[in-house]
């Protein structure tokens, strides 16, 4: 019995095959290839010939004399990116949910999320040229006002802001989303005893939406615990340049010029390694969490 | 019941109605003056006349990019890129799907494959063993890079596979007892009934393989095998002397071309302008990652 059991469920695993093998081959050999971390490593002589190093890479890495400033940078981009990325969503879906008219809040729910899926090059080549200094739109404006225009993208003191603030524009729109959702699933017949209490109707988003969104909100803020060390390569990438590696560089970016560019394959791996390690903790806590508190489980 | 509004509440609702308008329309604007740019002579842009209307009406810069080999190679690239990425994308969803939607009686090893899916989530090698990996199985050049290393979208599987949860166990049931396979209940069962889930699926996939510029920059060694994401990265991004400006070259005297680089910009963004307002619908009704158990 309990062997036709079994045969029963071959189909089921003959289906997971083929992602098992490719899961294995490009997620679990790289994380092998984090041995590199701890050689010096050659490529010639390959994984199993290179010489050790025990630690090396990584006191390397610890006396870098940039390292404390990009992991500052990593962190404030991706802290104010979260938060942003919470409270305006939060803001315009209460805001959205107000409108009655069901054509303009289609028409805007549709363009708000429009920025979401154009990339990181397309939304870097017009921010580019919308703040270059010498013909971009922006300048033309701060002109037009009378004042100098300002290099936004050159500034280390405006180069974070830039980022953060093009972040919420692109993403905004779809972060709504989910809180519309939470906004929609609220019992009306609160709504209607908050009336009949006399509540005005600043009260019953005060009293009854924001409570309703509550789990939602929770959960959301929960979930982007884990993106503490992801400030978003794809566009920091696309918008940065040396003169402002002081402000914007970012341990993911470094990974890449001193991997890929440089060829310090050893030290590049260790600072993966770090960034890697802290991140699974983050998400493995954040998970933990969210399912403690709003009883989320993933699947 | 009809109540007479008050005065504050018309006005915070007139200025509400203003204020996200306004904010949609700031979603916009910056595409429509990339366009501008593009359809206007070069002399009109360099010298920053040109709003959110075209000022000396020209085609030129379309002309010039339309003729250049290198854009239809990559775009080329691209279209082959998406339509293998999204067959293999799809079709290992619904395979990895499935039978992670099984309970454990009916699948004793369920949970020890889905600890195996969730841990690539949760860890990773990182970007040089990666790269390496894919060097040592011998894809660099080749257009599968950019479709087998990411052939498993996790995330996908786990929509995909809360989808088949939801529906009712009687089918699956039933048609045991009549006699059919897991092959046959998730074929002619399943995937039908999860249209929307997969529709869903596919637009982030298609999005996703259409807007992946990194791994063709690194995984391709000739200009030839570059997606268009990745083509314009170079074009667009790399050799932008405004990003020269970066350098400090603030009088820099501009000669490579802002509306050639426009063109180029509205060119990548066009396709998914077009496929969006027919897919939005689902989206939003496919988006539950995951339950809340109130």
């Amino acid at each position: 019995m309990n062997l036709r059991k079994r045969l029963r469920e071959l189909p089921l695993h003959v289906m997971l095959l083929p992602g098992v093998v490719i899961l294995f081959v490009y997620s679990y050999i790289p994380m092998v290839g984090i041995t590199i971390a701890f050689q010096k490593f050659d490529p010639i002589k390959g994984l199993f010939g290179s010489e050790w190093t025990g630690t090396d890479n990584f006191r390397y890495v610890i006396q870098m004399p940039d390292i404390v400033q990009v992991l500052w940078n990593t962190v404030f981009i991706a802290s104010m990116k979260i938060a942003a990325g919470l409270i305006v969503p939060i803001i315009v879906a209460l805001l959205l949910n107000e409108l009655k008219n069901q054509l303009v809040k289609r028409g805007v729910q549709t363009l708000i999320y429009l920025p979401h899926f154009l990339s990181w090059v397309i939304l870097g080549g017009i921010l580019i040229d919308i703040l270059s200094p010498s013909q971009g739109i922006v300048a033309q404006l701060f002109k037009a006002m009378g004042l100098d225009p300002i290099f936004f993208l050159g500034s280390n003191q405006w180069f974070p802001f830039v980022i953060v603030l093009s972040d919420i524009w692109k993403e905004f729109g779809f972060g709504t989303i989910v809180f519309l959702a939470a906004i929609t699933g609220i019992n009306p017949s609160l709504y209607e005893a908050a009336i009949m209490d006399g509540a005005s109707h600043w009260r019953q988003t005060w009293h009854v939406t924001l409570p309703g969104m509550m789990p939602i909100i929770v959960l959301m803020a929960t979930l982007s615990l884990g993106n503490v060390l992801n400030a978003g390569f794809d566009q920091i990438f696309n918008l940065y340049g040396p003169v402002v590696y002081e402000s914007g560089d970012i341990l993911d970016t470094l990974i890449y010029r001193m991997g890929l560019i440089d060829a310090q394959f050893g030290v590049a791996t260790a600072i993966g390694l770090l960034k890697s390690v802290v991140s699974t903790i983050l998400i493995s806590v954040s998970y933990y969490m969210a399912y403690r508190i709003a009883n989320y489980r993933i699947f | 019941m009809y109540r007479r509004l008050s005065f504050g509440r018309r006005a915070f609702l007139t200025g509400n109605y203003i204020f996200l308008v306004g904010l949609s329309v700031l979603c916009l604007l910056p595409l429509i003056h990339v366009l501008a740019i593009s359809f206007s002579s070069s002399s009109a842009a360099a010298a920053g006349l040109v709003k959110l209307w075209p000022v000396d009406f020209t085609l030129s810069s379309y002309r010039y990019i339309l003729k250049k080999p290198e854009f239809f190679a990559s775009f080329g690239v691209t279209l082959e890129r998406v339509a293998l990425g999204l067959s293999v994308n799809i079709a290992l969803s619904i395979l990895c799907a499935y039978p992670l939607s099984k309970e454990i009686k009916d699948f004793k090893y369920r949970t020890v494959y889905a600890w195996y899916f969730i841990f690539t989530i949760l860890f990773g090698g990182g970007l040089i063993p990666w790269y390496m990996t894919i060097n040592k199985t011998g894809l660099i050049d080749s257009i599968w890079a950019l479709v087998i290393p990411g052939a498993v979208p996790v995330f996908n599987v786990i929509l995909l596979l809360n989808f088949f949860r939801g529906l009712p166990k009687e089918i699956e049931e039933s048609a045991f007892i009549d006699g059919a396979g897991h092959w046959r209940v998730l074929w002619t069962m399943y995937v039908p009934l999860s249209m929307p889930s997969l529709a869903t699926i596919s637009l982030f996939t298609v999005v996703g393989h259409w807007n992946a510029w990194f791994d063709g920059l690194i995984l391709m060694n000739f200009p030839e095998n570059y997606p268009l994401s990745t083509y314009l990265q170079l074009m667009v991004i790399n050799s932008n002397p405004m990003k020269l400006d970066m350098a400090n070259m603030k009088d820099f005297a501009e000669i490579s071309d802002r509306t050639t680089r426009a063109s180029q910009i509205f060119l990548g963004a066009l396709p998914i302008l077009l496929v969006y307002p027919f897919l939005q619908k689902y989206f939003v009704k496919g988006i539950v990652l995951g339950s809340v158990k109130g």
